[in-house]
């Protein structure tokens, strides 16, 4: 299973090796899929009867991270979603994007795309999912931006990654928290041996990072905006990602947490409110749109808010509804886009004010959307009728809010029946516009998979008992343990039956009297200025700013301002941490006294400090410097570091000299700056000084350790025989060190040479 | 003399940030040369000085017989002086040579945007 996974990867590699100006190639690629769906099928019977497949092979066991997958009920129903409609949509993008350069890249895309699906809906490993959950971002990200030469593409796809990937952070935050609190990150080790996680006083702030991680991926408010700009991808991809499967790994995600976390009134009602609030909210937007896809994009969100609303409420009923309607939603969903996209590439216009009476030219298409739009609407002996039966049963069934919940159930499913007949119905129907009289019908794998998959609605809904088992299972995975109430196309005179009618009576008659027009669209633009979309991108625009103000202010290309900033951050830092502690305790009689030739000494170097400050001569300031230098020398002369003093005094003369013959030259200094800046950077030089005055008087009342220095003392004689314990030490003890250093004179040494000997071309010279 | 000494790092050091602060390249170059000789200098002064006594062992002798000047921190400051000098040298050059290609020590006008590039 393993290699079934990650294979996609490979296969996105291969197709390097294929030309895709031939046809062939493209179809080859969907062999990947359907060769997929084939061996998750295989594995059905299995299932069906209740077992699970474990995978389990080391990764980074340190961090208890292993390739960890496990096949049950729920993830072999979404893998079947996967696989089965993956091998579609390849088919009909072979087709669909025949012309197009960028067929190659699509695939790579679309391969890495399910792998990372397929990962996610199999790892039984908090951050295996983590990590194919960012990768299916990461794929939609290159889907959405497809056609990159468009600005509002690139633009959509950078918001679609910005939103999920800002989720993905925020989850991990929740798995690392879950995983130190359950010591473990497997899931099923985490839901056998639960931890307490419902007590504790992070379990709110766990799900709080839960839900950002699941409602930015599946869009729900406030963060649903990027799934309609998402629909400027390719109709496969919205097809495939944004509709039946990627936006989907939300619910799924917290369908698989569910027994873990859920059951509790945060959850339940979390959950209720937001895929409630969501469900409405763009049901109602789709009212007024007239683009297909944002139709569709609306319509989905809905669908999704839906899924949320039903995992909310919670009961064993809520979930076999869930998975009901997830299998629905796709069929049906997938379809509609797929015949979008068809109408799309053969009129080149989405807009529904346009269309109609496409019947005539395209009409295994009206099949498709005929038989899509009946299951969306829950007509009698479609699939959409059982979901929508079993959902109006939990809804009623939900107390104490079973009125509340079910009128914002009823109003959902009256408006997405209208969306669905809107655009599943409305363009192959009325008069044929004079334009589009010459469209044609297109090849055979644009039209069959979308009447494929309009045509399983159907024959799941005429048959249920063929789908009834896997959905049991699938429910059952996610914690439903009673038996669970079968499929029924008919349930009796009851309650749900009337609001099924209702249903399709509401959306019926909205569909005859209520025309898709361009005014509506406007007027609800209106207050586009007050959509969390704009809200969020005016914020992530200031943000932009402040960060591009503040990195002019602290990187502005200034050698001294950089220099000054660490200073004077350095000085602070260091200033708050030791005023504390400080307190001077010196034992003046200890300390060794002073003679007369060191003040002199010492007064001598301080003068010659101020030279160098305030001279504008080159000559005054190289000389003052080696009267520093030789005046260290000499201090060093006075406390025992004979050594010391003759190398400085060498290399003190050796620079003097260099400085002489290579800058003797140059101009004066020249007054570069003012007054004030002299000031300024008077006092910051002062304070650094001075924090270093403190800091040497702080180390000076510490006792030193001598013990490295005894060591060296009195193994000199033994064990180097030298007498001179520096020299041993450089030379003997420490002897390749003083190797390297050599090395590294003779390196700058070269470097001085070739650049005193380089000859310049005097056109470099600017 | 410690307190002396402590005076005087303090002085180096903060005169050699001043002196790093200014626009001068070659004052820049100065600047470093001051806090290089603080540093020796805060190392020597925290090994513990001891007057006259160099850490060299009598002739007549094998080992120390009384205290010495503490020879870890004088091999330390040894290796800074040389390296220190390798790259003051290598400094010095650079520093002659950016000057002879652009007429100034300004370290201001050697400013350029990446797109100038």
């Amino acid at each position: 299973m393993v290699i079934a996974v990650l294979s996609g990867l490979l296969v996105s590699l291969l197709l390097l090796l294929l030309d895709f100006n031939k046809r062939w190639p493209a179809f080859l690629v969907s062999l990947y899929p359907a060769t997929l769906t084939i061996y998750f099928l295989s594995y059905l019977p299995g299932i069906l009867y209740g077992e699970t497949l474990n995978v389990s092979q080391p990764w980074i066991p340190s961090l208890q991270t292993n390739l960890d997958f496990r096949l049950d009920g729920l993830s072999m129903l979404f893998t079947l979603l996967i696989t089965g409609i993956g091998t579609l949509i390849c088919l009909y993008a072979a087709a669909y994007m025949r012309a197009d350069p960028k067929l190659r890249s699509f695939y790579a895309y679309l391969c890495v795309f399910i792998t990372a699906m397929l990962g996610l809906v199999l790892s039984d490993n908090l951050i295996l999912l983590f990590i194919f959950w960012e990768l299916t971002s990461i794929s939609s990200f290159f889907l959405i931006g497809f056609k990159y030469e468009d600005p509002a593409s690139r633009k959509s796809a950078l918001i679609a990654l910005a939103v999920t990937g800002g989720g993905g952070f925020m989850l991990l935050s929740g798995f690392l928290l879950i995983g130190s609190m359950g010591q473990h990150y497997s899931i099923q080790h985490l839901l056998s041996y639960p931890p307490i996680l419902t007590n504790d006083s992070l379990y709110p702030l766990i799900l709080v990072f839960i839900f950002a991680g699941a409602f930015s991926k599946s869009a729900q408010f406030p963060l649903h905006f990027w799934l309609p700009g998402a629909m400027k991808a390719p109709s496969p991809v919205s097809a495939y990602l944004h509709s039946a499967t990627m936006v989907k790994a939300g619910v799924y995600l917290l369908a698989r947490l569910s027994p873990l976390l859920g059951n509790q009134p945060y959850w339940n009602y979390t959950l209720m409110t937001v895929g409630g609030f969501t469900m409405l909210y763009a049901a109602f937007h789709a009212l007024f749109r007239t683009d297909l896809k944002a139709i569709l994009a609306y319509s989905t969100l809905s669908a999704l808010g839906m899924m949320f609303f039903l995992l909310g409420i919670g009961t064993e009923l809520a979930l076999l509804s869930l998975v009901t309607f997830i299998v629905v939603h796709a069929l049906y969903k997938a379809a509609m886009f797929l015949i979008t996209g068809v109408i799309d590439h053969e009129t080149k216009t989405r807009d529904i004010t346009k269309l109609g009476g496409l019947r005539k030219v395209l009409l295994p298409l009206a099949i498709a959307g005929v038989l899509a739009a009946l299951s969306s609407a829950g007509i009698p002996f479609t699939f959409g009728f059982i979901g929508k039966e079993l959902i109006y049963e939990t809804s009623l069934a939900a107390l104490p809010f079973a009125f509340l919940l079910t009128a914002a159930v009823l109003v959902a499913n009256i408006l997405l029946g209208y969306a669905g007949f809107i655009s599943g119905i409305r363009p192959f129907f009325g008069e044929l516009s004079a334009e589009h009289r010459e469209v044609k019908t297109p090849s055979f794998w644009m039209w069959a998979p979308p009447l494929l998959l309009a045509f399983a609605g159907i024959l799941f809904g005429a048959f249920p008992v063929l789908s009834q088992d896997l959905l049991h299972q699938a429910a059952n995975s996610i914690g439903a343990s009673t038996p669970l109430p079968p499929l029924k196309l008919w349930h009796g005179f009851s309650p749900v039956l009337l609001l099924s009618v209702f249903t399709i009576l509401a959306a019926t008659a909205m569909y005859l009297f209520l025309k898709p027009s361009t005014s509506r669209l406007q007027w609800v633009s209106r207050f586009e200025n007050y959509s969390p979309k704009a809200i969020i991108s005016g914020v992530a625009a200031k943000g932009k700013q402040a960060a591009a103000s503040y990195t002019h202010t602290l990187q502005n290309g200034y050698l001294r301002i950089y220099v000054m900033i660490i200073m004077l951050f350095l000085i602070a830092l260091i200033c708050c941490r030791i005023f504390d502690h400080l307190h001077f305790d010196i034992d003046i009689a200890a300390l060794t006294p002073i003679g007369i030739y060191e003040v002199v000494v010492t007064a001598l170097i301080i003068v010659a400090i101020g030279m160098i400050l305030f001279t504008h001569s080159r000559l005054a300031s190289i000389i003052a410097m080696s009267i520093v230098g030789y005046g260290l020398c000499l201090i060093f002369v006075f406390y025992g570091a004979p050594d010391l003093a003759m190398t400085q005094f060498t290399i003190d003369t050796l620079t003097v000299v260099l400085f002489m013959i290579v800058l003797l030259r140059l101009p004066a200094f020249l007054n570069l700056s003012n007054l004030r800046i002299k000031i300024r950077d008077g006092l910051i030089s002062a304070a650094f000084g001075l924090l270093i005055s403190v800091i040497a008087l702080m180390v000076l009342q510490e006792p030193t350790n001598k013990e490295i220095s005894r060591f060296y003392a009195d193994n000199a004689y033994p064990l180097a025989k030298g007498k001179n314990v520096v020299n041993v030490i450089l030379v003997d003890f420490r002897g390749s060190d003083t190797m390297v250093e050599i090395t590294v004179l003779t390196i700058a040494a070269i470097g001085v040479y070739s650049m005193l000997k380089l000859k310049m071309n005097p056109s470099e010279k600017e | 003399m410690e307190l002396l000494l402590v005076i005087l790092i303090g002085v180096l050091y903060a005169s050699g940030l001043y002196m790093m602060l200014r626009r001068s390249m070659v004052k820049l170059l100065i600047g470093l040369i001051l806090i290089g000789n603080g540093a020796n200098l805060l190392i020597f002064l925290l090994g513990d000085l001891s007057k006259g006594k160099p850490p060299v062992i009598d002739v007549a002798l094998t080992a120390f017989q009384n205290a010495y000047a503490d020879p870890v921190p004088q091999s330390l400051i040894l290796t800074a002086i040389v390296i220190s000098f390798g790259l003051q040298s290598f400094a010095v050059v650079l520093l002659k040579r950016v000057y002879m290609i652009t007429d100034t020590d300004d370290l201001d006008q050697l400013n350029s945007d990446d797109q100038d590039i």
